[in-house]
């Protein structure tokens, strides 16, 4: 039997009916077409799914639809302000931190979380707090520079 | 993957979850903030026809810093846990092993009351919980009942908990041998569950150890405290030397798991290896 859910998703509210078991990120990509929120390993392993519930990185494919209603979703989708890039967007393009850009919007959605937190991080603490995401093109390296250039950006406009 | 179908619920008060719970018992599961649960019925190796959804019960969230202890609500996450100033202070080991688990989106929506209930053996929490000498606090139409850690965990994902009752908080004692603990862990490098995750709380007198308490998850379906290097460690001086001879054969007596992330052997090794770093760290 389907339910109401009420979830605000980049800002503008939603109102739904699904099923209970539905997965947040279902109801991401297939409710609402927002197809930027990747699934990836489907386990909560790999950090493709990550969005943010209420602020926090959130792994979608881990919770259910029912789960959000009431709470307020960002997707990749939201990051940009028009047409500028979000600091962490401009990142990844200026500092080549993706090569097929499957994990990029979970690796950006997961490093704003932890600029929030720890708006200067060492290169050792962006490497620690991007262990639950997964690249499997390019090593981190320009990863890290990416998430490195946001940082510096973020600060110099704060 | 998707869970097979169930009707949810979501009660604001633990007398209504319970009455959910005695209206359903094992047709129902209790859902929290689900990163136990929901991979769980993605695999449908469960699949309850009734999810009770306590999140939004507030007097089950919170950490209340008491005179003689601290109590952590069982909704609280792995990241509100891990950022409390007063578990920093009195129990540092429980805010440690919570900064450790999983990645950051782990720890922003897992919840302890959810990770205990679940009881893998590989958690970290089973370890912590052990060593800190914690009590669970299980509800149900009965009122409260308090468990002593001990003889919460009784085996591959099983604990006391009843089929009608809530686990609604967890306490952590003020001891010395809390204020002074830590936790070290050997991490599957993928999920981040503990292959060896050991935890060590040691109260001193006079530069002698006069309690320690050394637990162990990841190494056996039960996690446990090793009562030989509990004992060896008693009446001496912390140092290379009372650790090495304490540690010697960490796990005797255990049935030590094996699996292809680590054999029996190694991980008993292992074992070994993580209480010496452990038991280092806090001499």
């Amino acid at each position: 039997m389907k339910v109401p859910v009420s979830i605000t998703v980049n800002g503008k509210q939603y109102d739904k009916m699904v099923e209970p078991r539905m997965l947040l990120v279902y109801f991401l990509r297939e409710e609402l077409a927002l197809t930027g929120t990747h699934i990836g390993c489907d386990t909560s392993s790999c950090g493709a799914c990550t969005v943010h519930l209420d602020g926090k990185a959130l792994k979608s494919c881990s919770m259910l639809a029912v789960q959000a209603s009431g709470k307020s979703v960002t997707t990749i989708e939201g990051m940009a302000n028009g047409d500028n890039l979000h600091p962490l967007q401009e990142g990844f393009h200026m500092e080549h931190g993706l090569q097929c850009g499957f994990c990029t919007p979970g690796m950006i959605m997961c490093a704003a979380d932890m600029l929030k937190n720890n708006p200067n991080p060492t290169e050792e603490e962006i490497r620690h707090g991007l262990e639950g995401n997964f690249c499997r093109c390019t090593g981190y390296h320009n990863i890290v520079k990416s998430i490195q250039y946001a940082a510096n950006k973020m600060q110099e406009t704060a | 993957m998707v869970p097979s179908k169930f009707a949810y619920h979501k009660p604001t008060t633990i007398k209504d979850a319970i009455a959910l719970l005695t209206a359903h018992g094992d047709d129902s599961k209790i859902l929290s903030g689900g990163h136990s649960l929901v991979p769980v019925l993605k695999l449908r190796l469960n699949d309850p026809e009734h999810l009770i959804d306590v999140s939004g019960i507030e007097s089950m969230g919170g950490i209340r810093d008491n005179e003689k202890s601290i109590t952590i609500g069982a909704n609280c996450t792995h990241s509100e846990i891990a950022n409390n100033a007063a578990l920093k202070e009195h129990a540092p080991m429980i805010a440690l092993a919570a900064s450790m688990i999983g990645d950051i989106q782990v720890r922003n929506f897992g919840t302890i009351g959810g990770s205990i209930a679940h009881a893998d053996p590989a958690a970290d929490w089973p370890a912590v919980l052990l060593a800190a000498d914690a009590n669970v606090i299980i509800t149900s139409v009965d009122g409260n009942r308090t468990v002593d850690v001990d003889q919460f965990f009784k085996g591959l994902f099983m604990t006391a908990v009843g089929e009608e009752e809530i686990i609604t908080a967890v306490s952590i004692p003020k001891t010395a041998f809390n204020k002074n603990s830590t936790y070290v862990k050997f991490p599957q490098p993928a999920s981040r569950f503990a292959l060896v995750g050991c935890a060590a709380a040691v109260a001193n007198s006079d530069g002698y150890v006069t309690e320690a308490r050394v637990a162990f998850s990841g190494v056996s379906a039960t996690p446990f405290r090793d009562g030989n290097v509990e004992k060896s460690l008693k009446g001496n001086v912390l140092n290379e030397g009372s650790i090495a001879t304490a540690t010697a054969s960490v796990a005797d007596g255990v049935s030590v798991m094996s699996d292809h992330f680590a054999a029996e052997n190694y991980r008993k090794h292992m074992a070994g290896v993580y209480a010496r770093k452990a038991l280092s760290a806090l001499s």
